[in-house]
């Protein structure tokens, strides 16, 4: 590996000058498990490291009024071992347990897997469809952007120099909410999303309908997308067959995928519509209360 | 740009201060400079396993760590399992198992199921299987090594009943 400088800063405020102090040549590193091995195949040649892991602000994981607080910094195992994600959050824990195997789930941040932006990135569609809001710190203060808004290209988002993802907060789950996330991959774990669908639904009292929906889709474009209208289409619609169709229809017709050695283009628009059904089905599971027949990190 | 620095961590209970690089990974420190050599280098893009550790309670991939962040960690490598030349539970039905072949991925295998054990003392077949799916074995074939795992587990569990 190149040789670089590592900086273990202690307040965000100090994370933040010393990277705009080394001006786009610094980088933030979390549980490094895409940063180091990116640096040790020459993909990415930071001068300076900049260690977010130790900061408190990167470190919350709790539940208040306002919703739920992730911080960037947060790990996998962390995540599914909390009680609310749990409970009320399940699509996050569901990407939580997928990402990697137990060691890379010890280290691997949402911050990063969000940062990283990579077109599959197993937690992204989940947080798009609990409606998370990432919240960055930079060197003229906060700004906060929904999670769908925030990766622009395969590896690109809307970090600027010297900005730091701090949390990704998700509001306050309505009663009768369910979500879930699943990807389609060819082995049994340990592999790279074909395609990964995350939803999150909220039914009326008699769990017979529809009140919203949000769908968020991975690897079958160059970012991660939220697909508004396949949500919006549910909404005060009877869960039934026909909802459904409709719904992973008009998944389907966002999707642009790649064909690659994973998958062509056609496989994964028709997966899109698969999964996209299979997973509001067990959002819907879990939104009237019942346990889905799945096994986690499967 | 990048001078040497002071990291000071314990490791298998012995605290260690040793100079290094930031580009310097665990597993090259453990290796290279503490002579700690049971732990094994695979991929080094962090997806063999062979490289487990054990950082502060949680197994990791010592590839893809960098010795600077382990300032003040405690660790574990294979090295601490076996209590002086008596081999723990997990060696013990690893070798009578024959649950390894040419052994490479063993240290990591076995680091990673004393990490399974501790929080699963009962582990079904699925969930071995599902927490070793980041140790890749080339020789195995899994079978016998999801066994002694059992194997070992059952010794634990009936050992701790006594
Ligand atoms: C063996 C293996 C298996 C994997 N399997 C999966 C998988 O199944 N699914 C999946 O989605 N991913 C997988 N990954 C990729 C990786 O583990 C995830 O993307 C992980 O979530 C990255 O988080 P991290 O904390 O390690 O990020 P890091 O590597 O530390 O950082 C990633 C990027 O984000 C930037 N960054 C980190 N934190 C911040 C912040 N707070 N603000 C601004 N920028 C920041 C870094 O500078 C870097 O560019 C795998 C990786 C490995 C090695
Ligand atoms: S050498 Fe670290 S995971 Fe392969
Ligand atoms: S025994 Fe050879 S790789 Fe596992």
């Amino acid at each position: 590996m190149h040789a670089f400088d590592y900086q273990s800063p202690s307040t965000v405020a100090e994370a933040i000058e010393l990277m705009a102090k080394h001006n786009g040549s610094a980088r933030p590193l979390a549980g490094g498990t895409d940063l180091i091995d990116q640096m040790r195949v020459g993909r990415l040649a930071p001068d300076v490291l900049i260690d977010v892991k130790k900061l408190d602000e990167l470190n919350v994981l709790s539940a208040d009024a306002a919703g739920l607080h992730v911080g960037a910094a947060v790990p996998c195992y962390r995540i599914y071992g909390d009680e609310t994600v749990n409970s009320q959050y399940t699509a996050l824990a569901d990407s939580c347990h997928i990402i990697g195997g137990i060691q890379i789930q010890s280290r691997a941040s949402i911050g990063g897997n969000l940062c990283n932006s990579g077109p599959a990135a197993d937690s992204t569609p989940s947080m798009i469809a609990l409606g998370g809001v990432c919240v960055i710190a930079g060197p003229s203060g906060s700004r906060e952007i929904a999670v769908e808004s925030f990766c622009t290209g395969p590896g690109k988002n809307v970090l600027e120099p010297g900005e730091l993802l701090v949390e990704v907060r998700f509001p306050a789950r309505p009663a009768n909410s369910g979500s879930h996330y699943r990807r389609m991959i060819p082995r049994n774990e340990m592999d790279i999303a074909v395609v990964g669908v995350g939803a999150s639904v909220t039914l009326d009292d008699s769990g017979q309908n529809f009140v919203s929906a949000r769908i968020g889709l991975g690897a079958i474009a160059a970012t991660p997308l939220f697909a508004e209208a396949a949500g919006e289409s549910l909404a005060g619609q009877p869960v039934n067959d026909e909802s459904l169709e409709k719904a992973a229809a008009a998944a389907r017709e966002i999707a642009s995928p790649i064909t690659d050695m994973r998958g062509t283009r056609e496989y994964r628009i028709h997966v899109t519509g698969v999964l996209v059904k299979r997973v509001l089905q067990a959002a819907i599971v879990r939104a009237r209360g019942e346990q889905i027949d799945y096994c986690r990190g499967h | 740009m990048s001078a040497k620095r002071v990291v000071t961590f314990t490791v298998n209970g012995d605290q260690v201060e040793i100079l290094c690089e930031p580009r310097q990974s665990l597993l090259e420190v453990l290796r290279d400079d503490l002579d700690l050599t049971g732990t094994k280098e695979g991929c080094s893009n962090g997806n063999c396993g062979a490289c487990t550790v054990i950082m502060d309670g949680r197994p990791v991939v010592s590839c893809l760590v960098l010795a600077v962040e382990a300032e003040g960690a405690e660790l574990r490598t294979i090295e601490g399992v076996a209590c002086g030349s008596t081999l723990d539970e997990v060696q013990a039905a690893f070798l009578e198992g024959a649950a390894l072949q040419c052994g490479i991925c063993t240290p990591g295998i076995i680091v990673q199921t004393e990490a399974l054990l501790e929080e699963n003392p009962n582990p079904t077949e699925d969930d071995v299987r599902f927490y070793l799916a980041g140790n890749l074995c080339r020789c195995t074939g899994y079978d016998k090594i999801v066994r002694a795992v059992q194997a070992a587990a059952e010794k634990r569990q009936v050992a701790a009943s006594n």
